[in-house]
């Protein structure tokens, strides 16, 4: 399997997210421009974490204009694993690929530390590797993930079980404690925590691995009944 | 030239805690005459002449850039400049 | 200084106009004997620029000069953007710290903002991947609405600037005390990795050579900074406003990827510099300079961002994000298509010529032109008077300070809440400390550690200056700094490697204060000599002072260590119930500048603790052995607050408790901030080597598996038991506390 870590003017998680998924998880990874106009090539796509385009106007909002970002599209139609991590969750926002929209902080401020979640629902391409009401450690690291989004669309991720993270202590604000969300046809999550610095229990928690091992994981089996 | 005047502000059923949080400032300034701050964003567009159809371009940038429609309104005011 | 049209250089004489940017008569008048003639407005404004004490050290340089500079891992020494030390495998370690004081004191945000940006700057510019910012901050005491108000502002501007560039900021100090008041210090420091192969000098080598401008334009932001960084502040100092540049990370992100991939990827990169203080007016004069060259430039090729600006606004502005590079002539496409890449601009803008001259074209005219020699290093130095001042026999020959306590608990439930001591997660919990994923320990420790991916070795990190002492006693305040930095880093499980130091001062002066700055320096000097760790680079930061009042004198350490194994790392909680605890060194009643005294009296006074530099070598090698050999589970610093607290704060991650026993005189045993003693956990095991290897070490008890802190006197019983919760609540609570209370 092999992943794209796509990287905007002003991204820098790209970094860790490249390592995460090469060196911890063992599978192929390449950094992709925010130009790129074809990703025919890869299996699944990963938004990471940072500024594109220094969030000038609102997060995610210019980005969702590069190039690259048709092409996250026609992946995400494709049925491709796509993966928005922090500001990789806020350009799918921005981009419609998932419902609601992300505010500042409840606190005004930026928040940096490790946050309980409890995994919602195990039961997707992302989080499969997980037991059902899970709970697992992984960081967060921003200024606007207070997530938001209607009543009737709060209500339909709820009955649709497309809310997988929830934190144990809400930090910032969200409705209903939401941490990630999936889309309708359940191949693209956006989360703030950052599942990528949670790989190595060096750095204090490795419980973000068996995120990516869930992809892996639900990657083989397609390729496996479909080959 | 036009100078287009665009103001975009969280939609009233959006919480904003930064407009919250000025409100608590100005009170505890003793401004307790403040019933509610919103805090909005501000943009000037500085637009060609010629451009065909002036309302429907800046509507368009507006609901496709400027503007969060999920969380967002915008209204904007036309002003005709002279170039300099 | 915004005149219509530019003064006639008769009239920048006969009105001394030279004196509003900063310049005296002597030094107009050695201008004039330089050049041969009368300077020009701009020609005056390159001279005021250089001239002036944040550029030229004038009045530092007689002192900076007793520094040791030279190690055998020293690579690069002070004079270039920051000092290189080797850390082997062909790789090196570049750090560097600056103070943005004045900038901060008028618009916190961005003065702290742009702070971080520019220490950034000198990291790359040396070729150099920036892996790690610090801070050391000082404000006021947190009771005034003004000093929150600057708090939260600096905090946000660091945390703003460093979160978006993605460097991770792990560490750093916060203090308060009122000497700062007026006068808020802000001092940021980066580190960055490099290989050997990729070092870059700021140097405009061969004739021909083109000089080109990277970056962001040229606004009219900053004029003048570096000057304005050279005076006191006063209340006209707010209208100065002007002066403070705006940071935009988000530019500084693309010229940092931009200029790494240029200097990895280009041989034709002859030099690269930073347009810092003085802008271009610094980068090109010094960079010239120290190639023994000249540059030409002309102006009406810099890109600018304002209409209509002048020669002067031009060459003294200090808009942010901008760099000055020299290319081998017919290979500057090289770097323009590498900056457009980025979406940056890169602009031939002039050249590197045989006459050490810097001549400026404006306009098809030559508006500047002096020798860059004169500029870069023919400033004036000063040896300034120096007078003891009277507070200090007044401390030596004082009665010492015998603190009373009856409630020992809640002495240090207090002294856990004092703003110096309490957490600072509601700072670092700001900061995203975590991106890049090497942070192995994070803010919060004795000193943060950092992987060095595909090594099995680690950087540890820190800042350090207990004013306090400096003030009361300042050359051995100037040794305890060194010393306890060098602490922070063996409890870590690093040897300490080099320092970079950031002299915050008032107003030179005033020879009272020339006093503290150079037997500071005497005392840091002692202490870098003995521990072995040299002095690579720094900055001074002089006439903190608001209004006639000068701050403590504040010589904030940074201090780099190198992890020679991943798991020499260390931290300083308590790991395991049943391990014993120990601490290092003897404890004697000094409470001179103490925590305790500050708490009790509201003031300090009497004399520092002492150091003796021999004892405190001997015990950081013999505790760094010991570390190494894998004998140490936890290791902390004994420092403010005394034993009491160093105990409290190893318990904090809520793992564990302890019970220990004190002898002698309670309140010492508890609260002196005696020098030099570390606080140890060992394994039962380990006991027998660990004290064979660490002479002055002496068991006091051992870690407990319930969440109490539980202190005996050996004939008085019971001294205090207070739990996790308790002292925790303490702690982590105090400033959240102090900043929502009303002022």
């Amino acid at each position: 399997m092999k992943f794209a870590v796509i990287v905007f003017p002003g991204s820098n998680c790209d970094v860790d997210m490249l390592h995460a998924v090469k060196d911890e998880l063992g599978a192929e990874a390449e950094y992709v421009w925010h130009d790129e106009s074809n990703l025919d090539r890869f299996d699944g796509i990963l938004l990471p974490g940072g500024f594109s385009y220094g969030d000038y106007l609102r997060t995610g909002a210019i980005a969702q204009f590069s190039n690259v970002m048709d092409e996250v599209k026609k992946a995400a139609e494709a049925g491709k694993p796509v993966l928005g991590v922090c500001n990789g969750f806020q350009i799918l926002l921005e981009t419609g690929l998932l419902p609601g929209a992300m505010r500042r902080n409840k606190s005004l401020k930026f928040i940096c530390k490790p946050e309980t979640l409890q995994v919602v629902n195990a039961e997707t391409m992302f989080s499969s590797a997980y037991e059902q009401g899970e709970e697992i450690t992984i960081p967060i690291a921003h200024g606007e993930g207070n997530y938001y989004c209607d009543e009737d669309t709060l209500k339909q991720l709820e009955e649709e079980k497309r809310i997988i993270f929830r934190y144990k202590n809400n930090p910032n604000g969200s409705i209903s404690d939401i941490a990630g969300i999936l889309n309708e046809k359940g191949n693209v999550l956006g989360m703030m925590p950052h599942p990528e610095r949670a790989v190595s229990d060096l750095l204090g928690s490795a419980d973000g691995l068996k995120l990516f091992q869930s992809i892996v994981k639900s990657w083989r089996e397609n390729h496996v009944l479909s080959s | 030239m036009y100078k287009v005047k665009v103001f975009v502000t969280l939609k009233e059923s959006v919480l904003d805690p930064q407009g919250t949080a000025v409100k608590g400032s100005l009170h505890r300034m003793e401004y307790s005459e403040v019933q509610d701050v919103r805090i909005g964003k501000y943009l000037e567009l500085t637009i060609d002449k010629n451009v065909e159809n002036l309302d429907k371009s800046v509507r368009e940038m507006c609901e496709k850039l400027l503007s969060n429609p999920v969380i967002e309104d915008y209204r904007y005011e036309v002003e005709e400049v002279v170039a300099q | 200084m915004s005149y219509l049209h530019e003064p006639t250089a008769e009239q920048i004489q006969e009105k001394k106009l030279y004196r509003e940017m900063g310049l005296n008569d002597d030094e107009f008048e050695l201008v004039q004997s330089i050049i041969g003639r009368l300077p020009n407005w701009t020609e005056t404004g390159l001279f005021s620029v250089m001239w002036s004490e944040h550029c030229s050290y004038k009045n530092s340089k007689p002192v900076l000069r007793k520094f040791p500079v030279e190690g055998e891992r020293v690579l690069q020494g002070p004079g270039e953007g920051a000092g290189v030390v080797d850390i082997g495998d062909g790789q090196a370690v570049v750090f560097k710290i600056e103070s943005h004081n004045h900038p901060s004191a008028i618009e916190p945000y961005q003065g702290a903002a742009t702070g971080v940006g520019g220490i950034i700057r000198d990291i790359f510019s040396m070729g150099a991947r920036p892996v790690a910012l610090l801070n050391s901050l000082r404000f006021g005491e947190l009771t005034s609405s003004r000093v929150k108000y600057l708090f939260e502002e600096v905090v946000a501007g660091i945390a703003g600037y460093g979160n978006c560039i993605g460097i991770p900021t792990v560490g750093g100090e916060v203090q308060f005390d009122a000497s700062y008041d007026g006068n808020p210090l802000v001092n940021a420091m980066c580190v960055g990795l490099i290989d050997h192969k990729d070092i870059q000098k700021g140097q405009a080598k061969g004739a021909g050579n083109s000089v080109m401008y990277v970056g962001a334009r040229t606004g009219r932001d900053g004029i003048h900074g570096a000057t304005f960084a050279s005076e006191e502040l006063t209340e006209a100092s707010e209208e100065k406003r002007p002066a403070v540049q705006v940071g935009d990370p988000f530019m500084e992100k693309l010229l940092l990827e931009a200029c790494l991939e240029l200097i990895q990827n280009c041989d034709a990169l002859v030099g690269i510099q930073d347009m810092g203080a003085a802008g271009l007016t610094s980068s090109s004069a010094e960079m010239a300079s120290k190639a023994g060259m000249g540059i030409e430039m002309n102006l009406d090729l810099v890109p600018q961002r304002e209409l209509h600006m002048t020669a002067y606004e031009m060459m003294l502005s200090e808009s942010q994000e901008r760099m000055l590079i020299v290319m081998e002539k017919g290979r500057e496409q090289e770097a323009v298509e590498i900056f457009e890449k980025w979406g940056l601009e890169a602009v031939v803008v002039g050249k590197v010529i045989e006459e050490k001259q810097l001549r400026l074209l404006h306009h098809g005219e030559v508006v500047a032109e002096v020798p860059v020699d004169a500029l870069a290093e023919e400033a004036p130095v000063y040896n300034k008077p120096s007078k003891e001042p009277a507070y200090f026999s007044q401390f030596q020959n004082e009665e010492a300070f015998v603190p009373n306590v009856e409630n020992k608990k809640e002495t240090l439930l207090q002294l856990l809440s004092q703003p110096t001591i309490a957490s600072k997660s509601w700072v670092f919990d700001q900061y995203d400390y975590m991106v890049r994923t090497n942070t192995v320990v994070p803010p919060g420790s004795d000193a943060a550690v950092i992987r060095i991916r595909e090594t099995d070795k680690a950087l540890a990190m820190t800042t350090d200056c207990n004013s306090r002492y400096l003030y009361l006693d300042p050359e051995t305040g100037g040794k305890i700094a060194v010393a306890e930095a060098a602490r922070n880093l063996v409890c870590s499980g690093a040897e300490p490697l080099a320092i970079t130091d950031c002299l915050n001062y008032g107003n030179p002066e005033k020879p009272e204060i020339f006093w503290q700055l150079e037997k500071s320096v005497d005392g840091m000097s002692d202490a870098c000599r003995t521990l072995n760790t040299p002095v690579i680079g720094g900055n001074v930061s002089l006439y903190n002072e608001t209004n006639g009042v000068a701050v403590y004198p504040t010589p904030v350490i940074g201090m780099v260590g190198l992890v020679h194994h991943l798991d020499h790392i260390t931290t300083q909680y308590f790991k395991a119930p049943g391990d014993l605890i120990y601490v290092i060194g003897d404890t004697r009643p000094e409470f001179g500048g103490s925590e305790l005294q500050k708490m009790q009296l509201g003031k300090i006074s009497g004399k520092a603790p002492e150091l003796s530099l021999e004892t405190e070598t001997k015990r950081q090698k013999q505790l760094l052995e010991a570390i190494q050999t894998g004998l140490v589970e936890s290791a902390h610093d004994v420092a403010e607050g005394g034993l009491s607290v160093a105990l409290a704060e190893s318990m904090m991650n809520g793992a564990a408790g302890a019970s220990v026993e004190v002898k002698g005189d309670t309140v010492s045993a508890l609260y002196s901030e005696t020098q030099s003693r570390f606080l140890v956990s060992v394994k039962p095991e380990n006991a027998k080597a660990f004290e064979a290897m660490n002479e002055d070490a002496k068991q006091i008890g051992f870690v407990t598996d319930t969440a109490v802190l539980r202190i005996d006197h050996e004939t008085e019983g019971e001294v205090l038991a207070a739990t996790h919760e308790e002292l925790h609540s303490a702690w982590k609570g105090a400033i959240p506390c102090l900043l929502t209370s009303k002022a």
